[in-house]
């Protein structure tokens, strides 16, 4: 039998969140800079900065599973 | 520098990798006679314990080195070893200072006679101990003060107009690098008044991310990933951002210009909560990355006992290892987006008339 907690579930769901977010800032990102390769730095700065936003936001999820989980 | 680093990073992992595989096996020799219950590793309490703040710090084996705890009770205060909180074996032992102490989970309790936690009196406790984390802070604190020192020694010797030097080379870029693509895009003309407080939040953040992948001795303390510790120094960036807060910043916030006026009774509380939720998404992410980094580690080296087969650690060393290098990555980039984002914050407090809203 599976024994586990719903806690799990949902960091599962936060991951994928996470992913559809990140991959689509990254697309956004790596599309940008292959039309102005000149602008890379600032491109990259702004990804990044992104990224963390939406990391943070399944990271949120993230303690919340284990919160729930403890 | 780095490079050298993460190969020093990636050796020692495998090191304390093979040696923790290693101490597994004779374990498995066993034919399991007693301790069948024991050999079932509760995996989820051992990652808690190590990510956790400590009273002591663990080297190996059974050696740990006992800190300081220094208590604070109506009594007044009292300093003694907290190698007297547990016994040989490491099981927690009654102390009898002015109040009789228990070590329960992890914390300092005043307990009864029979053993119960005194709720009334563990109230009035307040534990100043030099724990593993502060040990781990002050020994970070040291290190930095001794490269900067150093390297602003260097500076004085030979002025900013030759080529740096030594240690000089490694930190030059590094705080160029802060300088011109963290603080003065959203500082601009003030860059220089917080360029301090950027670098300093920037370079202690990152020397303790650093330090906690450091699986041995002077490293190893989950410091930023302890919600004090990031709570602290996301209150300094909100104590800074609206210290210097101008006019703009407040009308902003309490009566946003350019909108008809419900909308503006509206968003009020809506922008006044945002000024706290900045600190706390600044605490929960740094917090959250760091210890998510620790527990994957220790997820990663709980299979081999999990599975309970060495031929697990094939799979598993190096995943760690590869774990451990985007640690290394994570540790730095999570240094700069909260220097990025103080920075930020700052700026967005500090400008001013500007016609257009900022879009963040």
């Amino acid at each position: 039998m599976v024994v586990g907690s719903v806690a799990a579930i949902g960091a599962g769901l936060a991951a994928i969140g996470a992913g559809i977010g990140i991959g689509q800032i990254g697309k956004g990102a790596v599309e940008g800079i292959a039309r102005q390769p000149e602008a890379a730095n600032e491109i990259r700065t702004n990804m990044i900065i992104a990224a963390a936003l939406v990391e943070s936001v399944s990271l949120f999820a993230v303690v919340v599973a284990l919160l729930g989980n403890g | 520098m780095v490079a050298a680093f993460s190969i020093c990073i990636l050796f020692f992992y495998n090191i304390s990798l093979a040696q923790e595989a290693h101490s597994s096996h004779p374990a498995e020799q066993q034919p399991n006679t007693k301790q069948d219950k024991e050999d079932e590793l509760d995996v989820a309490g051992t990652i808690l314990e190590h990510i956790r703040d400590d009273h002591s710090w663990h080297l190996w084996g059974h050696t740990s080195i006992p800190l300081p705890v220094i208590l604070k009770t109506d009594k007044g205060l009292e300093v003694f070893s907290s190698a007297r909180l547990s016994d040989e074996h490491h099981n927690p032992v009654v102390y009898n200072g002015n109040y009789p102490y228990q070590q329960i989970e992890g914390r300092i309790k005043v307990v009864n006679e029979d053993g119960s936690i005194n709720a009334e009196a563990s109230k009035k406790l307040y534990d100043f101990s030099i724990t593993k984390n502060v040990l781990s802070m002050l020994i970070s604190v040291a290190l930095l003060i001794i490269v900067f020192l150093g390297v602003a020694r260097a500076y004085k010797k030979t002025g900013v107009s030759s080529a740096p030097k030594g240690f000089q080379s490694f930190i030059e870029p590094v705080i160029i690098f802060i300088r011109d693509e963290v603080a003065r895009p959203c500082l601009g003309h003030q860059t220089d008044r917080f360029m301090p407080f950027i670098l300093n939040i920037f370079f202690f953040i990152w020397i303790n991310n650093l330090l906690g992948i450091v699986p041995f001795f002077p490293g190893g303390a989950n410091l930023s990933g302890n919600i004090a510790f990031t709570f602290t120094l996301a209150l300094f960036t909100f104590v800074i951002t609206n210290v210097n807060g101008k006019g703009d910043y407040w009308k902003h916030i309490f009566w946003m210009p350019g909108l008809p006026v419900p909308l503006k009774i509206f968003l009020m509380p809506i922008e006044l909560l945002g000024v706290f939720i900045k600190a706390i998404s600044l605490t929960i992410r740094l917090f959250a990355n760091i210890t998510a980094g620790h527990i994957l580690v220790l997820s990663l080296v709980s299979l081999i006992f999990i599975f309970k087969a060495i031929s697990a650690s094939v799979v598993v060393v190096p995943f760690t290892v590869f774990i451990g290098l985007i640690e290394l990555l994570v540790g730095f980039i999570q240094a700069f987006i909260f220097a990025m984002l103080s920075a930020l914050y700052i700026g967005m407090a500090i400008e001013e008339n500007h016609e257009q809203d900022l879009v963040l």
